[in-house]
């Protein structure tokens, strides 16, 4: 207990870093994931299938291997960022992805009325998109979502192979000088706890206020 | 679903679109080219650095990493289905305390990066005296973590047969446990086929946080031959090619059985899109027609 609270600051620290890279990496995922879903729903085959390529790639490919990819293979062509801005991107790339499968699925909720509705009344495309289909998509889908930043909360870990010290970097760090592994565990644990649990309370809270009753 | 939104074209809108698709295509191929190209200048499209990776002996270790890589997630789910099947039963005890300390083992173990786990597991396991080879700390942290996912897929599949089924079972006599056990489970378990694939599939991609304790499945591996060859971003993007080849097939099988099952056995099939589709919605219609 004792090497927790000596150490506190340095997990602040981590507890910080895990919180910057979840925030920007989920702004960065969301904007990609709602790109993608609208070209894959959109009138336009080559923008489809780019799409389509691009969630099947990202999501039958761990992590880890684009990370490692991005960091340690990419410098030979000459792509080198630092290590927090690629752990943003790589973790944006990856959750943008399942975003956008999950968006898409909110499409899928959407009556067909509405589509026709806003083409009687001459939207375009991408007005119909994103003023008639999409806001009524996004509220749909804000459980899952939800889960979905959850899962970026955890899987922003896995920076950690590219030596960016979040919270899991500074647990084990920690844990190795002290060689206390129990308590450091618990502590790293319980913040994690910390995170995800009130980020799955605030989005029920959100979900169910923004449910579409029929 | 794959279906387009919007309505049946134009002579104008056709045109439009066809003009948006001339234009995407060529931005999509520049990005191809400027991409070739960067490999290409930095030397990294050399034949040699690609025809290493075609050589026995870089052949047969890669897909020695491919294999400890499966034996790892097989085993994790092995103990996963294990824990996973107690911890749901487990959750819907009668017994107050033990449903409590189910869902407690779940709700903990859900909550935090399996990184943490695998990492206390491998370092942090041996220092308090519990010394097991590699592999096994990687496969205990796997298990441990996906048994809590596990655990909720088989609540869910529990939970989500009909009540008349356990009812009829103890109305004919059975006990509680027989009828969990002879009518509940079976169905049950059978239902969550599917998901069990796809979470397999997620256990083949956690497997790469082996590389964090230097486990020696597939992405160690390709980092290994990659450095010693000279050509780590080629070893790199084979091994990622490895995965998303096994992983898109493992998909397509866990699709594959869903649908079956669906058809087979009934309820909704979610539409999700690629060619086994086609057949999901006809059946489901029929089913139907059947009902009426």
């Amino acid at each position: 207990m004792d090497i927790v609270l000596e150490n506190f600051d340095r997990f602040v620290q981590g507890l910080t870093t895990t919180l910057s890279l979840t925030a920007l990496s989920w702004v960065g995922a969301f904007v990609i994931g709602v790109a993608v879903a609208s070209l894959r729903v959109g009138p336009i085959p080559p923008l489809r299938g780019a799409g389509a390529v691009y969630v099947e790639v990202v999501r039958n490919c761990p992590l880890t291997v684009l990370f490692v990819v991005f960091y340690f293979g990419f410098p030979s062509i000459g792509i080198i960022l630092p290590k927090f801005a690629s752990a943003v991107i790589i973790l944006s790339v990856y959750t943008g992805a399942f975003v956008a499968e999950t968006v898409r699925a909110g499409f899928n909720t959407v009556a067909r009325g509405q589509v026709e509705a806003a083409r009687t009344l001459g939207l375009s495309f991408a007005q119909m998109l994103g003023m008639v289909v999409l806001p009524q998509a996004l509220r749909a889908v804000v459980g899952p979502l939800g889960s979905l930043l959850s899962a970026l909360i955890r899987n922003s870990s896995i920076a950690f192979s590219i030596s960016v010290i979040e919270l899991t970097g500074t647990t084990f760090q920690i844990a190795t000088e002290t060689a206390e592994f129990i308590p450091v565990f618990v502590a790293a644990a319980v913040a994690y706890l910390l995170l995800t649990l009130p980020t799955g309370l605030v989005v029920g809270v959100i979900e169910r206020r923004v449910a579409i009753k029929r | 679903m794959t279906a387009l939104i919007g309505d049946e074209l134009g002579p104008r809108g056709r045109r439009r679109v066809l003009v948006g698709s001339v234009v995407a295509s060529l931005g999509v191929a520049a990005l191809v080219v400027v991409a070739i190209q960067r490999f290409a200048d930095r030397g990294q499209l050399d034949a040699e650095k690609w025809s290493i990776l075609a050589e026995p002996a870089v052949v047969g270790f890669l897909l020695g990493g491919l294999a400890n890589t499966v034996k790892a997630a097989a085993a994790g789910m092995v103990g996963a289905v294990t824990i996973g099947a107690v911890m749901a039963l487990g959750r819907l005890s009668r017994n107050r305390p033990v449903r409590w300390l189910a869902a407690s083992y779940v709700e903990f173990f859900r909550g935090f990066p399996l990184l943490l786990l695998i990492l206390f597991s491998a370092f942090g396991l041996p220092r308090l005296g519990v010394r097991l080879p590699l592999f096994w700390y990687l496969v205990l942290g796997l298990a441990v973590y996906n048994s809590a996912v596990l655990a909720e897929i088989f609540r869910a599949g529990i939970l989500s047969l009909d009540r008349g089924q356990r009812e009829a079972a103890v109305a004919v006599g059975l006990t509680d446990g027989q009828a969990m056990r002879l009518v509940v489970l079976p169905q049950a378990l059978r239902d969550v086929i599917p998901a069990n694939v796809g979470l397999f599939i997620a256990l083949l991609k956690d497997t790469s946080l082996g590389f964090f304790v230097q486990y020696e499945e597939l992405l160690r591996r390709g980092q290994l031959t990659g450095n010693f060859d000279g050509n780590l971003l080629q070893a790199l993007i084979a091994v990622a090619v490895m995965y998303i080849a096994v992983n898109m097939a493992l998909s397509r099988v866990a699709r594959r059985l869903e649908v079956r099952q669906r058809r087979r056995y009934g309820g909704s099939i979610e539409v999700k899109g690629g060619p086994e589709d086609l057949v999901a919605p006809e059946t489901a219609a029929r089913k139907e027609n059947v009902g009426v």
